[in-house]
């Protein structure tokens, strides 16, 4: 395989930058851009030996650094690896990274350096799926659910789950293939209890699934309303600093304004939308269609009016806009006299908050319904948490297939029919764990059962 | 002296269950055949269970006999008791086993490998085997015969340096007393073939006459009885009975106070054991809290008084064997007439042959059976059978024959055989297969009879009967698509009585049919206008209807599998210089040289993304 080189401290500037060089050619790519001071070459290192020392390109010094050699198989990928630690910032490490670059490394690709230590059998499946989630992790709760995967609380339960099944399995192969011994027949009613106390764990697992994306994906929020009902004000202070203009003229913002910020446990991606009115101002036009398909994409709508004034036409299409979604009625402007007509926003929104953007007030109130909207309050980030789409598809066909199974059993179906249902919900969960599918119901008949002539 | 004795076409060694299918296809395609046997008399020997069939065991005899072998019809003609097991669970998992007649069975084996067109049969030990310059295969005999042949098939058993062990005492030995084949492992050796060690064992044999039945339970066959092979007509009688007994607490105590004196625990037999088939004292080891272990006393014959113990295999001294028996209520008083004992003998890691059953390496060698690492008479049979077919073909000139996963046990069989080996004997068990729901029994001949006849091991006449149930068949559930069922009183009651719901109105036949509830013999009072069929014909639309949602689903699962099974690896594939494949699954492949990527996708070490990267490079070779 190549030898790949990438910044692996992320892009933001930062006191020390690292850059990873693995493959094969690693320590002879990262020689011909480190020197150390005591002149040893980073090939004769062995590993875990770091050593001081300058980082060349184009022959001139550019940084001074520390170079740590990892020798295969004992590094992160499984291969020979160099990680250059420069202490200059984010243009210096890009500078070094390019020297590695012209010297015989290839870019890795987004994820590259987990995908190779999969491939070379340093993790399983579902924690190289944690890793990639880590590195694209958007807050410290994402973090710390992705982290827990990894240390296998999503293994631990599939397997649980899965090995209740192949204990099923086995049992009722057992008693199919050995009709002769004295296997005890399995009731209905055993079989029920196995069968429901395992799709009962995958629903949970299912049923967090969303939550789950929200905390590790983030979310994306449209913040709409009439115009200068205070939108971009309640986008400034959700992110903490100006950055729509904020004006008194309807029609400020014409285009959507994207930024992301940290409320509690949640990222949410806020698009700050041009007001919605009826307007000839073909800019101005644009913005408002612009907003219609954002408003149809976002998952969570901030629904913004303005308690001193009356609803009107336009504040029905927001309504409108809101139906079926996530939705918050965010009331602004409560420093000034009510006039809005409440009781018609309470009837039509689970979720009424109100908040004074420009006194800052009601941002706890903002948070809770935001988190009780999204079901991410009291979500529990130590318990199992599926991180994407993959692992959700194989839960839900496990699930479907237990659903098959009970049906079947109900209908008064022959067992060999509900066998066949049981094994395509272990090998969905082995596929999950990213474990072969392998004889392991075979090998549990064995272990459980005292069989044969 | 050595002389040169004849020129064959195929030679196979070994006349057991493997060498007798694999003589017969290799003779009935045309190719000149040489069957050798150290004994005559052991032709089609059962040196174990005087039994065939058995859970998915009855499986593989239906297709064996649905691709024109002799096995199904051997049991059917020499059977003594039968049993459709597993009735009740589902048609997927129903097997058929029969108690055999052994001697009889031995006796119809042998004459129809002597009546047999293109086949000669001799008793010879094998002793050397040597590929000779032309490419062909010299065979040197004990007697110092020479013969050449073209194809080899390895059907050696349990003969292949065979070691017997009973308590202390150990021996050079075939089964059931024969002479062992001791210089032929050499010879393979030499050949880089990667032998080892399997170890099996069997229970004792007793005289009927020392065994006091009044207390023991007595096990009937089927009121009526079906036979294994489609071609025969006769309905097989019930001549024999098996019965069951119990051990207790005094077997169990007797067996662990002597446990230093089996050569299994002492570490004398180096081979390995099959996982499915322990001795008793194993069973007493590993499951210490069972009370009491069911085992059966089954005839060996009609004109013997020999009765085999079922599940009682040793290797116990045989004082011990005595010993423990005589603890067992019925058995107070036993006279044991052949001793228990573990045979320990030389097999090939199934990794070194091909899906043919040809070695990878040894172009013309085959092997079968035991000696692939495999266990029972009927997994040998399905090898024997296969091997033979290949062999033929080879010396003709044509493709291999090669049965996919999804077609048949034979096919799982030999897949889980050549891609993922066997580190002990190996079995044939339903839930090896993922595909059960469409692999019965029961349609083995709609399954495998095409691919019999297409090569000619299948009669004009068994086609046309075959092709005659088809048609009847596709008649049958169109009728019944097309049949309109009446709202009656009694219909109701019916449904309700079944815990089924009631019409509201009048449905099609086919709608009530597929009820799990209701079988097709419940539906005959309403069914006026149903013809008189063999009820084979009722039995495969009833099955079609009532798992048409699961057939459905294993057959799309099937077409999904065939994908990456028609994606051939070449066999001259340099695996080390693929980028991207992961060092265990270079190993792996380079060993193994699948023979597809599905093959491919199946062994154990090779990830779904190693598949990915065997998928591109084809891509990028353009294959």
């Amino acid at each position: 395989m190549s030898t790949i080189a990438a910044i692996s401290t992320g892009q933001a500037a930062g006191g020390i930058g690292i850059v990873r060089i693995s493959g094969e050619n690693a320590l002879f790519v990262a020689d011909r851009i480190f020197k150390s001071v005591s002149g040893i070459e980073l090939n004769k290192l062995s590993g875990y030996r770091a050593t001081f020392g300058k980082v060349y390109f184009d022959n001139k010094p550019i940084d001074e650094a520390v170079a740590l050699v990892f020798r295969a198989p004992k590094s992160y990928t499984g291969e020979d690896t160099v990680e250059i630690s420069c202490h200059g910032g984010l243009l210096v490490t890009k500078q070094v990274l390019r020297a590695a670059l012209q010297n015989g490394a290839v870019p890795a690709e987004p994820g590259e350096f987990t995908k190779r230590a999969f491939l070379n059998g340093k993790m399983d499946l579902t924690q190289a799926e944690s890793v990639m989630n880590i590195i694209s992790a958007k807050s410290e709760q994402a973090k710390a659910a992705a982290l827990n995967t990894l240390d296998g609380a999503l293994f631990k339960k599939i397997s649980e789950i899965s090995l209740s099944l192949k204990r099923l399995a086995a049992q009722m192969a057992a008693w199919i293939d050995y009709p002769d011994e004295e296997i005890e027949d399995l009731t209905d009613e055993n079989i029920t209890n196995v069968l429901k106390s395992a799709k009962n764990e995958l629903n949970i697992l299912l049923s967090r699934f969303d939550a789950g994306q929200v905390i590790i994906e983030g979310v994306e929020t449209a913040i709409i309303g009439r115009p200068n009902v205070g939108k971009s004000t309640l986008m400034n202070m959700m992110a903490g600093y100006e950055k729509s203009i904020v004006t008194s003229v309807a029609g400020t913002t014409r285009d959507i304004v994207e930024e992301t910020v940290t409320l509690g446990n949640i990222v949410l991606r806020l698009a700050d939308t041009a007001g919605l009115h009826e307007t000839d101002d073909t800019v101005e036009r644009i913005g408002v269609d612009r907003t219609k398909l954002k408003t149809g994409r976002a998952s969570l709508i901030l629904a913004v009016f303005d308690s001193s004034k009356e609803l009107n036409e336009e504040d029905e299409e927001i309504f409108k806009l809101c139906e079926g979604k996530n939705a918050i009625a965010v009331i602004n402007k409560t420093d000034l006299k009510t006039k809005i007509n409440a009781e018609k926003i309470n009837d039509l929104y689970k979720n009424v908050v109100y908040i004074s953007a420009k006194e800052q007030n009601g941002m706890t109130e903002l948070e809770k319904a935001i988190e009780k909207t999204l079901g991410t309050e009291n979500f529990d980030t130590t318990a199992a948490v599926l991180m994407n789409e993959r692992q959700y598809t194989c839960c839900q066909t496990a699930f479907n297939s237990l659903d098959e199974a009970l049906d079947a059993l109900n209908s008064g179906m022959t067992r060999d029919a509900i066998n066949v249902n049981i094994d395509v919900a272990v090998e969905n969960l082995d596929i999950l764990t990213g474990e072969k599918a392998t004889e392991s119901v075979v090998n549990e008949i064995f272990s459980q059962f005292c069989v044969g002539k | 002296m050595e002389y040169f004795a004849k020129e064959y076409d195929v030679a196979v060694i070994g006349a057991g269950h493997a060498g007798i299918e694999a003589a017969l296809a290799s003779a009935r395609l045309g190719a000149k055949t040489i069957v050798f046997a150290i004994n005559l008399d052991s032709i089609g020997n059962m040196p174990c269970n005087p039994s065939i069939g058995g859970t998915s065991k009855g499986h593989l005899v239906r297709e064996i006999d649905a691709l024109g072998g002799e096995m199904g019809k051997a049991a059917d003609k020499t059977q003594i008791q039968t049993r459709m097991l597993n009735r009740g669970k589902g048609p997927a998992v129903h097997s058929l086993r029969a108690q055999i007649d052994r001697r009889e069975y031995s006796k119809y084996m042998k004459h129809t490998l002597e009546l047999q067109e293109n086949l000669d049969v001799k008793q010879a030990e094998i002793v050397d085997l040597k590929r000779t310059e032309d490419g062909k295969w010299q065979l040197k005999t004990m007697l110092e015969a020479i013969y050449s042949a073209k194809c080899v098939i390895l059907a050696t058993g349990t003969f292949l340096g065979g070691r017997i062990y009973i308590g202390e005492v150990s021996f050079e030995s075939g089964p059931d007393g024969m002479f062992p084949a001791t210089k032929l492992s050499q010879a393979l050796k030499q050949m880089d073939i990667p032998l080892r060690r399997f170890k099996t064992g069997t229970p004792s044999r007793v005289n009927r006459r020392s065994v006091d039945f009044s207390v023991l339970e007595k096990q009937e066959g089927d009121e009526t009885n079906t036979p294994f092979s489609f071609e025969t007509k006769e309905t097989p009688e019930n001549k024999s009975f098996c019965y069951i007994a119990y051990t207790n607490d005094d077997t169990k105590e007797v067996i662990l106070k002597n446990l230093h004196r089996s050569p299994l625990y002492s570490g004398k037999i180096e081979g390995v054991g099959p996982r499915y088939c322990p001795s008793f004292e194993d069973k007493i080891v590993r499951f210490p809290d069972k009370l009491r272990h069911q085992f059966f006393i089954e005839p060996c014959g009609l004109d013997t008084e020999e009765l085999y113990l079922q599940g009682m295999s040793s290797s116990l001294p045989e004082d011990v064997q005595l010993k423990f028996l005589r603890t067992i209520k019925g058995l107070e008083n036993v006279e044991v007439m052949r001793t228990a004992y573990a045979i320990e003998y030389d097999c090939v890691d199934p990794l070194a042959l091909k899906p043919s059953l040809e070695f990878l390496d040894l172009d013309g060698l085959f092997g079968a059976g035991q000696f692939n690492g495999s266990s029972g008479y009927e997994e040998a049979a399905a090898q024997g059978l296969i091997a033979g077919i290949n062999a033929a073909l080879k010396v003709k000139g044509e493709e291999p024959f090669i049965l996919d996963r999804a077609s048949s046990y034979i096919g799982t069989l030999i897949d889980d055989l050549v891609t993922k080996g066997c580190m002990d004997p190996y079995r044939m068990m339903t839930s090896r297969s993922e595909y059960r729901l469409l692999l019965r029994q029961d349609n083995a001949d709609i399954r495998l009879t095409p691919y019999g006849y297409k090569l000619g091991l299948i009669s004009e006449k068994r086609y046309n009967a075959f092709q005659l149930k088809m048609q009847l068949i596709k008649d049958e559930m169109h009728r019944v698509e097309e049949t309109t069922i009446h709202v009656s009183d009694e219909l109701q009651e019916l449904l309700v009585s079944r815990g089924t719901a009631p019409l509201n109105k009048g449905v099609k036949l086919v709608e009530l049919i597929k009820r799990p509830q209701l079988s097709y013999e419940d539906l005959a009072p309403f069914d006026t206008n149903r013809p008189e069929l063999p009820e084979e014909i009722f039995e495969q639309v009833e099955i079609a209807l009532k798992y048409e949602g699961y057939i459905k689903r294993q057959q799309a699962q099937i077409n999904e599998m065939r994908r990456l099974e028609v994606k051939v690896l070449p066999d001259e594939i340099d695996y080390n210089v693929i980028e991207g494949l992961r060092l265990e699954a270079r190993e792996k492949l380079t060993k193994i040289r699948p023979h597809n990527v599905g093959q491919a996708s199946r062994i154990s070490g090779v990830s779904p993304s190693d598949i990915s990267v065997l998928l591109i490079y084809l891509s990028k070779m353009g294959l």
